[in-house]
């Protein structure tokens, strides 16, 4: 059977991907989609510990999580919306002016 | 075990892919298949009731959003033809750090993960049910539960707000 210690790694791998994705892309939305998959790593090690400790309180804690992943990922894509609006690129380098 | 393998290569594999594929369209379908992935990881982890939700909601919700929006802007290429031309490891100066920012986090990472060594395996337990989930959610979590509404109800306007068509000023 695959221990918590498994669980942990793989998460901490997903994790240092995610992290990877926000600094190597320069794509807003693939940016976005790097949040995601640092969420769903910590999302997995929630379970993993809350399996491990025999209670529901991670279970409760990763739909907490979800909510917020759904709210920033609406928010975010209109941010992008309205950004490509005003400069047709989703380039985060074109967006270095505050005010316009 | 081979479970815990397959699923764990494929959720890697999928989302090693995210970050590599230059057209977002791709992007987002990869990381569908990494949430399947993860969703087969909870099975094993005795929560089949986050599994169906990662389904519902991540992958049935979420990244139709993103998809939405992906062949709303029709912008599938990556930004400048420099990110087409070079590769990240050999962009010039401080646009380098990144990448090596990101190659010591996960070296760092991996390096802690495997020094220490978390002991044994899962106990075995009762596979905590959606009846116990939902009676924690109202009762200990109640103030929690109520919070998230009143987030989901301001990203909701915040949303709208900041997506909206505005004709006074100019720019479609």
């Amino acid at each position: 059977m695959p221990t918590l210690n498994d669980y942990l790694l793989l998460s901490a791998i997903l994790f240092s991907i995610g992290t990877a994705g926000v600094f190597v892309r320069r794509n807003l939305i693939t940016i976005l989609l790097s949040i995601e998959i640092m969420l769903n790593a910590v999302n997995l090690s929630f379970v993993a510990f809350g399996r491990a400790l025999g209670s529901a309180d991670g279970q409760i804690i990763v739909f907490f999580v979800m909510t917020v992943a759904a709210a920033e990922a609406a928010v975010g894509l209109a941010i992008i919306i309205a950004l490509f609006r005003h400069r047709e690129s989703l380039n985060p380098d074109t967006f270095t002016a505050l005010k316009w | 075990m081979t479970l815990f393998y397959l699923f764990g290569a494929v959720a890697v594999i999928a989302s090693l892919l995210v970050i590599a594929q230059r057209n977002p369209i791709y992007s987002v379908l990869l990381l569908i298949a990494s949430f399947g992935a993860l969703s087969g990881l909870y099975v094993l982890l005795d929560a089949p009731f986050v599994a169906v939700i990662q389904i519902i909601v991540y992958a049935g919700a979420i990244m139709v959003l993103f998809l939405f929006v992906v062949m709303l802007l029709n912008a599938p290429q990556e930004d400048t033809e420099l990110d087409a031309r070079v590769h990240p490891l050999m962009r010039p100066g401080a646009m380098r750090l990144g990448t090596v920012l990101a190659i010591g986090l996960i070296a760092e990472l991996v390096w802690a993960l495997t020094a220490i060594n978390v002991s044994g395996s899962f106990p075995p337990g009762p596979v905590v049910s959606v009846t116990t989930i939902g009676r924690r959610l109202f009762t200990d979590y109640a103030f929690s539960f109520e919070v998230t509404s009143v987030l989901i109800l301001v990203a909701m306007v915040g949303a709208v707000v900041m997506a909206r068509h505005d004709p006074a000023r100019g720019k479609r």
